[in-house]
């Protein structure tokens, strides 16, 4: 049994004063595995997000199952971690009972929730800021925070949303590294969702690119590469390729409703295909 | 009252500064006074911020409570709190605490009910959303995250309370009786004007100091704390 089970899995949004409903995405079907790092990656708005907190059971799904560890998934449980693209840290906690914050709820001795927190903070390389307040810390510390406290919940999948999304470059470059390492450190099982497809290669198993309206997976791409793997690799590059074109034809769909006829895809096609940004602004 | 005021019909600045040293180290009258009003804010205020509290609490966690009782509070928030004495001065047959600190209470709790009703509803969602994944729920998110998250808007709204609440007990002890409005009134019927002037210098140090010293540097400290700017 996979870790992560969604089966058929339909989302609509009714809109309680006008009855509109809007159906984000529909039979949808994904497996991940224990151990298994997947990445989506898809156009925005075409329910990347949604999934993640169907998974998280912060949303509940319109149809369809959805389980963990074979379990139905009804509400969010520390077995499941989540970071979002904003760190949400509660402000008034300095870094060390932000991360104890989320062991409050385990039951654990006073030394062994210090020990876990530190040991945590430690792995983020944030032992010198325990005693720090969130606006005291930059952008990607506060992300790593974020990682390091749920991490500390020991969950058995890790769900994030573009963690790195509103991060510059080298931040992103550096937390890439940090990921991949506790990723071999602890092999949680994590559902990733992302805009940038390089990110994407260079972390996952598996990339599940879905495309929009409706939303739906268009394809899976294993990425067989070795790890740590490089950017300028052939094989990664012509990954990159090849996901890029997919994922241009779905981004060019949103493009064209959203603009209208007067929307020029060339002019897209270019704004895609730098290799400079893989898809990181769409 | 047995109390003998001295005449003079215009103020002068040694003659409130002898006015004041009297009052407050050889009669004590305005010792007394002081005493008299300072409890009456602080118990007024107390209950302001308590009822306030909670009332505003309830008013952002039950849609029910907030669409009958919400729009109850809007509508007596504009009737300043001091029309309420006469009221009060019939129900507690008494012109002294009882009434006066309910004006007071009064006046404080509308602003303190409205500002945590917003305070709570506005805290950030993805706040909640990352507790409830690490299993908080229910009154816990209440007490774990909505309530330390609203800690700043509770404060400027106990800063408002108590300003509010200044005010109307001022008001209230014009024509009620003790405390240092009281007294005023008093020294004005002996037209000791040294002493209203002494007695209007207590009033606004008193605000003053609460206000700007008390309550302002507590916001300070826990704005920049919770990564805000004030
Ligand atoms: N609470 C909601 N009510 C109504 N519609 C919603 C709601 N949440 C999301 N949607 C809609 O569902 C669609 C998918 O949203 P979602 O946030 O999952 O997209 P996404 O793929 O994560 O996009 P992005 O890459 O921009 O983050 C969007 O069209 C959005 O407008
Ligand atoms: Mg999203």
């Amino acid at each position: 049994m996979a870790e992560v089970a969604i089966e058929n899995v339909e989302k609509t949004f009714v809109n309680e004063d006008n009855e509109n409903s809007f159906t984000v995405f529909k039979d949808i079907d994904l497996n991940v595995e224990a151990g298994e790092f997947v990445s989506l990656l898809g156009p925005s708005g075409c329910g990347k997000s949604t999934l993640l907190n169907i998974v998280a059971g912060l949303e509940q799904a319109t149809a369809g199952k959805v389980s963990a560890g074979g379990e139905p998934i009804t509400e969010p449980g520390p077995d499941r971690g989540v970071v979002f693209q904003e760190a949400a840290l509660m402000p008034w906690l300095s870094v060390l009972d932000n991360v104890r914050f989320g062991l409050k709820k385990q039951k654990l001795s006073a030394e062994e929730e210090m020990e876990r927190a530190e040991y945590f903070l430690k792995l983020v390389h944030l032992s010198k800021f325990m005693q720090s307040f969130p606006h005291e810390l930059s952008g990607g510390m506060k992300q790593r925070v974020a990682i390091a406290r749920a991490l500390a919940l020991d969950p058995d999948v890790l769900l994030m949303d573009e963690p790195f999304g509103a991060l510059d470059e080298q931040t992103r470059t550096m937390l890439h590294q940090e990921v991949q390492y506790i990723w071999e450190e602890t092999r949680k099982t994590i559902l990733f969702v992302t805009h940038n497809i390089r990110e994407s290669i260079l972390l996952s198993d598996r990339i599940v690119l879905m495309g929009t309206r409706p939303g739906r997976i268009v394809e899976t791409f294993d990425v067989d590469l070795e790890r740590p793997r490089k950017p300028s690799d052939p094989a990664f590059i012509e990954l990159e390729e090849a996901i890029n074109k997919k994922l241009a034809v779905e981004i060019d769909k949103v493009m064209r409703e959203e603009i209208g006829d007067d929307y020029n895809s060339k002019k897209s096609a270019l704004l895609y295909h730098s290799h400079r940004d893989m898809g990181d602004n769409i | 009252m047995q109390v003998e005021f001295t005449t003079t019909s215009l103020p002068s600045f040694l003659g409130t500064m002898e006015q004041l040293y009297v009052g407050f180290f050889e009669t004590q009258i305005l010792l007394g006074a002081t005493a008299i009003s300072f409890y009456r804010i602080v118990l007024g205020f107390v209950i302001a911020v308590v009822v306030g509290t909670i009332v505003g609490i309830w008013l952002a966690r039950s849609k029910a409570a907030d669409e009958t009782l919400g729009s109850l509070v809007i509508a007596l928030q504009s009737i300043p709190s001091i029309v309420w004495l006469p009221i009060m001065i019939m129900i507690f047959q008494s012109s002294g605490t009882a009434p006066i600190v309910t004006v007071v209470a009064m006046a404080g709790a509308w602003v303190m009910i409205s500002n945590m009703r917003v305070g709570i509803k506005s805290v950030e969602p993805i706040l909640i959303r990352a507790a409830q994944t690490m299993g908080y729920k229910g009154p816990e998110l209440i007490w774990k995250v909505m309530i330390p998250a609203s800690i700043p808007t509770f404060l400027s709204a106990t800063r408002l309370a108590w300003a509010f609440g200044w005010r109307a007990l001022m008001a209230a002890e014009l024509l009620g009786t003790g405390g240092l409005g009281r007294t005023l009134m008093d020294a004005r019927d002996f037209f000791n004007m040294d002493l209203v002037i002494g007695i209007m210098v207590i009033i606004a140090t008193i605000g003053l100091t609460m206000e700007y010293f008390v309550f302002r540097k507590l916001e300070k400290r826990i704005f920049s704390r919770w990564g805000l700017s004030s």
